[in-house]
Order: structure tokens, then C-alpha cells, then sequence
């Protein structure tokens, strides 16, 4: 049974912004290995005859006319209702852009 | 050593369509009040379903046909993942195998492709209490944006600029954006690299193994500030014998350099996989027929056509610049043919006196013409008779003239004009005038 690296756990850890301690970097390791393990299984069936697709729903062209739906539109309130750092109808972060001279 | 610049482009343009790529909100951001025009769809809420804007999509199509793109047949969307406050869903909605345009070509310059995706939040920077923070606004999140991409074909600067000038005008022309820099409707990226070039005749068509970024150029004079500045730090690392990082950076303006923003490799890892929210789009070569129907004169072809009318290269550019200018042009061109009146008059007036500014109208301005081309002006032997009249009269100003005195010239012709009432011709005035004068 192959499995995925310790390296391989963090670089995942980083991209999905996450910092894992070293007990759950071993677990999600095990776990995260099972599952691709598991869909190897997939590799039992035949699939010569059969293309590749992402849709399950054989649709095509479902397109909007341009046209302002405004009836969609949230109130700034609505928008804002989920945090409580807010500054003049923006939502506030921690300033990500790092001058590194 | 002597380096030659190997640089590679990403435009983004902002489609000035009435509503968003995925969603009913308006979709024209500039000046509004944050976060006023969103809703489930472009704030990523869970559970929202996005819909494709059937016009952005011709419009992007359009743009790649322009630039002399195939137009694929099969087409999809995908997510492409990363982490930043001003992508709500932690995907954008964009392109990834399949784009809709691809192989084009702009005279020497390779199109890679032009393909379509969303604009994401706008980040504004400041401080607050002391902190530094981010102000996010979700109004911009989900505008249509295409993004074109170029082969590093450029090896100067200026061929750069040349080059984005004419995709802004092309842009106008098609009338899907104002493509305004400083409004952030057109948006640049770089991709910046130094060759050798004395290599080139042994090692043709090999490019540098690293690439450097160079983000957020918001202006044609800060991007030309922004990649010589680059081409000056990499030339100076390659001379010490060093190599470069390959990364993303930005351009600091105060200190004429570029500083690094932050990593490529990790950055690069962006998960790309088909969005499973928005069927596949199928462009049939009707459909194809039908968008390059649509299509207005582009500049290239609107330059052809003045120089085959004998239009100086500065009068062409001048009109092209502005497709309703050139329409102006070429309306009171068409007016103007039963009188008589010639292409490079129409362009003289209209780029030495603006007088398509005076007239809203082309007729106005072909009318204007006219009267003028009717002016009965007075003869040779009237203008003869009149500067006889005034040189016996203006003896002392003849005398000064002869001395020397060059600008009297001007007082005299007026004299002899208003001798005329108005009717002469100023140069016929002159010559005849000079030469009477040192006949005496």
C-alpha cells in the first residue's frame, strides 16, 4: 500500500491554509493515504470504451441573457451580517501584501 | 555583456457587459458604495448556482477572433483554486484546457490564448487604529473578465507599449470595454526574462530557464518605468555571475525598482479542475459566421484604407484613434464627394482645426466646407489694384519693411484685406504684396 509523505501532508496543509501539528500531520497522513488508496479501486474497472467527462447531467450552452437581476442583490447589512470587522460597508482583514525589499 | 529582454504578456479586460459573468448584479463597479451590488452567487455563499453571461462569452469570442484565434469547438469552465481575502469562494471561475480562443496571432506576436473568467474583490490597503489592514469590497467580485496571453515574443520595451496600444484600441473598437487602465478595466502582467545576446546566433529560440513576474502595472508610463527597472536588476545579478529567483513582483514607483511579493512555486499549485456548476459550451461554425458578421472595421483595416486615400501617416493615426472619429471621417467623406471636396481636406480640418468638435454632425462640417469652397474671392488684378492703394498710403510702414523691419509685413497685408473687404486670399495677398514691393 502506498501512501502519501509527510512533505506531501504539509505542502497540501499550506495550500488549503492550514497549520497541523505534528500528531495531526501523522493522522491526516494515514487517513489522506486510505482514501486514495481507496479510490484505487476504480482502476478495477474497464474503461477502454468510455470518455472522459466532468458533467453527470449531459447538459451544454445553459447561458443567461445579460440582463441586471437585481432582485438577487443583497443589502449591505445582509452582506456584512457574518462578521463584525467592518469598516465603511467593507469587510476589514489583516493587511496580506508583504513588501519584501 | 549585452542583454536582450525576452518578455511575455497577460492583459486582463474587464467586459463592460450590463450585469456579472455568473450572476444578475450590475456589473459596472466604479464609484459605488462597497458590497452594495452582491449576492449569493459572486460572495461564493454556499449553495448558490452560477450562470454563464451569454454575452460575455460571444464578447470574449469576438476579442479572440480579433486577434486571429481559432475558436475552440468544445468549451468549459474550471475552478482554480487559491487562498486571498478578495476570492470569496477560494476559486475563481476560470479557464484552464479548454479555453474558447486559442493559436492567434497579432502581426509578430504569438496569442496563446484568450480565454474568460471573473474579476475577483477589490483590496483596498490602509491603516486603522494603528493596524494595517485590508478593506475588502465584493462589488468587482465576479465581473466578466477575459485574459489574454502572449508567447515571449517581445525583446524591447517599446514593443510592448506598441503592442498594448493597439489591444486597447482594438478593445474600443469592438465596443466590449473602455479598457481604462487607470480604472483598472485593463490590467497588465509581465513575464520578464534576460538572454545573452550574443548567444542568440548559437542558441536560436532557447529561452532563459526563469521568468519573473511583474504585477499590478496600472498605467503605459509605469509599465515602462516598471520594465526597465526589472531589466536593469536582472541584467546587474546576471553580470555578477548570480542567478534569479523566479517569483512575482511588484513595482515600487518612490524607488524606481521592483520588490519581491511573494514566491511562485507554492503559489503556482492551483489545483485546476472542471467547475461542475456550469455545463460545457459547444461553438458551432455558425455561430462563429454570425459573431464575425457583427464585426466593425478594426484599426489595422481603417489604416489600410486612409493610406490607399494618400492620408499622411500623422492624419491616419490621429483619426484611428478614436473609432467615431474615424466614423466622423469617413461619413463626411461620403458627403463630401459631389463637391468636389478632397479626403485630405476633411482630415486636415479635422485634425488641424478640430472643427468635427464644431460640428456634431458630418453633414455640418461638409456644409461648412462648401461655403467655404464658394467664397468668391477677389482677383488678381483687385488685389494688384489694392496693394497700389496701400503701399501710396503706408509709405512710412513700406519704409520700415524695407528697412528690415519684417513684421510690419502683417499690418499691411491686413491693410490690404480690409481694402478687399475681407475677399482676398491671404497668400495670394502676400506673394503679391512682397514682390510688389521689391519691384519698386
Amino acid at each position: 500500500m502506498s501512501g502519501l509523505t509527510t512533505d506531501e501532508i504539509l505542502h497540501l496543509s499550506r495550500l488549503a491554509n492550514l497549520t497541523l501539528s505534528k500528531k495531526e500531520t501523522t493522522t491526516l497522513k494515514d487517513q489522506l493515504s486510505d482514501v486514495i488508496n481507496y479510490f484505487k479501486e476504480l482502476k478495477k474497472l474497464r474503461t477502454d470504451d468510455v470518455s472522459p467527462t466532468s458533467q453527470t447531467t449531459g447538459l451544454e450552452d445553459v447561458l443567461r441573457e445579460d440582463q441586471v437581476d437585481a432582485t438577487r442583490i443583497l443589502t449591505n447589512d445582509e452582506v456584512l451580517s457574518g462578521t463584525d470587522k467592518t469598516h465603511n460597508g467593507a469587510f476589514v482583514v489583516p493587511q496580506v501584501i508583504d513588501k519584501d525589499l | 555583456m549585452n542583454f536582450e529582454p525576452i518578455i511575455g504578456l497577460e492583459v486582463h479586460i474587464e467586459l463592460s457587459t450590463k450585469s456579472k459573468m455568473f450572476c444578475g448584479c450590475p456589473a459596472e463597479h466604479f464609484g459605488v458604495s462597497p458590497n452594495t451590488q452582491v449576492c449569493p452567487v459572486c460572495l461564493g455563499l454556499p449553495g448558490a448556482l452560477p450562470a454563464a453571461n451569454k454575452l460575455a462569452i460571444e464578447n470574449c469570442i469576438r476579442f479572440g477572433l480579433a486577434l486571429n484565434c481559432e475558436v475552440s469547438e468544445f468549451s468549459k469552465f474550471d475552478r482554480k483554486h487559491y487562498f486571498y481575502p478578495d476570492l470569496p469562494k477560494s476559486f475563481q471561475i476560470s479557464q484552464y484546457d479548454l479555453p474558447f480562443c486559442i493559436n492567434g496571432k497579432y502581426e509578430s506576436i504569438r496569442i496563446k490564448r484568450v480565454h474568460m473568467e471573473e474579476d475577483t474583490g477589490k483590496l483596498i490597503h490602509t491603516n486603522l487604529n494603528g493596524k494595517k489592514v485590508s478593506l475588502v469590497d465584493f462589488n468587482r467580485s465576479g465581473v466578466p473578465l477575459v485574459e489574454l496571453v502572449t508567447e515571449p515574443d517581445f525583446r524591447s520595451v517599446d514593443a510592448v507599449v506598441k503592442f498594448l496600444k493597439e489591444i486597447q484600441l482594438t478593445v474600443r473598437y469592438l465596443g466590449i470595454s473602455t479598457a481604462d487602465m487607470e480604472k483598472g478595466s485593463m490590467r497588465l502582467e509581465a513575464n520578464i526574462s534576460l538572454r545573452v545576446k550574443e548567444q542568440e546566433s548559437k542558441r536560436v529560440n532557447e529561452l532563459p530557464d526563469y521568468k519573473v513576474e511583474l504585477k499590478n502595472i496600472n498605467s503605459f508610463r509605469y509599465l515602462t518605468k516598471a520594465l526597465d527597472a526589472e531589466i536593469k536588476r536582472q541584467a546587474e545579478l546576471l553580470e555578477d555571475g548570480k542567478k534569479i529567483k523566479q517569483e512575482t513582483r511588484g513595482y515600487d514607483e518612490d524607488r524606481d525598482r521592483t520588490f519581491s511579493q511573494r514566491s511562485k512555486e507554492e503559489a503556482q499549485d492551483y489545483r485546476y479542475f472542471p467547475e461542475p456548476d456550469i455545463p460545457p459550451i459547444r461553438i458551432g461554425e455558425l455561430k462563429i459566421k454570425n459573431l464575425k458578421f457583427k464585426f466593425p472595421e478594426l484599426p489595422s483595416q481603417k489604416r489600410g484604407k486612409y493610406q490607399k486615400l494618400g492620408l499622411s501617416a500623422n492624419y491616419i493615426e490621429v483619426l484611428v484613434q478614436e473609432r467615431a472619429r474615424a466614423d466622423y471621417f469617413e461619413t463626411a467623406l461620403a458627403l463630401a464627394k459631389q463637391y468636389n471636396i478632397s479626403e485630405k481636406e476633411i482630415a486636415g480640418v479635422m485634425v488641424n482645426q478640430n472643427l468635427d468638435g464644431k460640428f456634431a454632425e458630418p453633414a455640418g462640417l461638409v456644409k461648412k466646407l462648401v461655403e467655404l469652397q464658394n467664397v468668391d474671392y477677389a482677383s488678381q488684378a483687385d488685389v494688384e489694384e489694392a496693394i497700389k492703394k496701400v503701399v501710396l498710403d503706408n509709405g512710412k510702414a513700406v519704409k520700415d519693411y524695407q528697412a528690415g523691419k519684417e513684421q510690419v509685413l502683417g499690418f499691411l497685408i491686413g491693410m490690404v484685406q480690409k481694402e478687399l473687404k475681407g475677399k482676398g486670399k491671404i497668400e495670394l495677398i502676400k506673394e503679391t504684396l512682397i514682390s510688389y514691393i521689391h519691384g519698386r
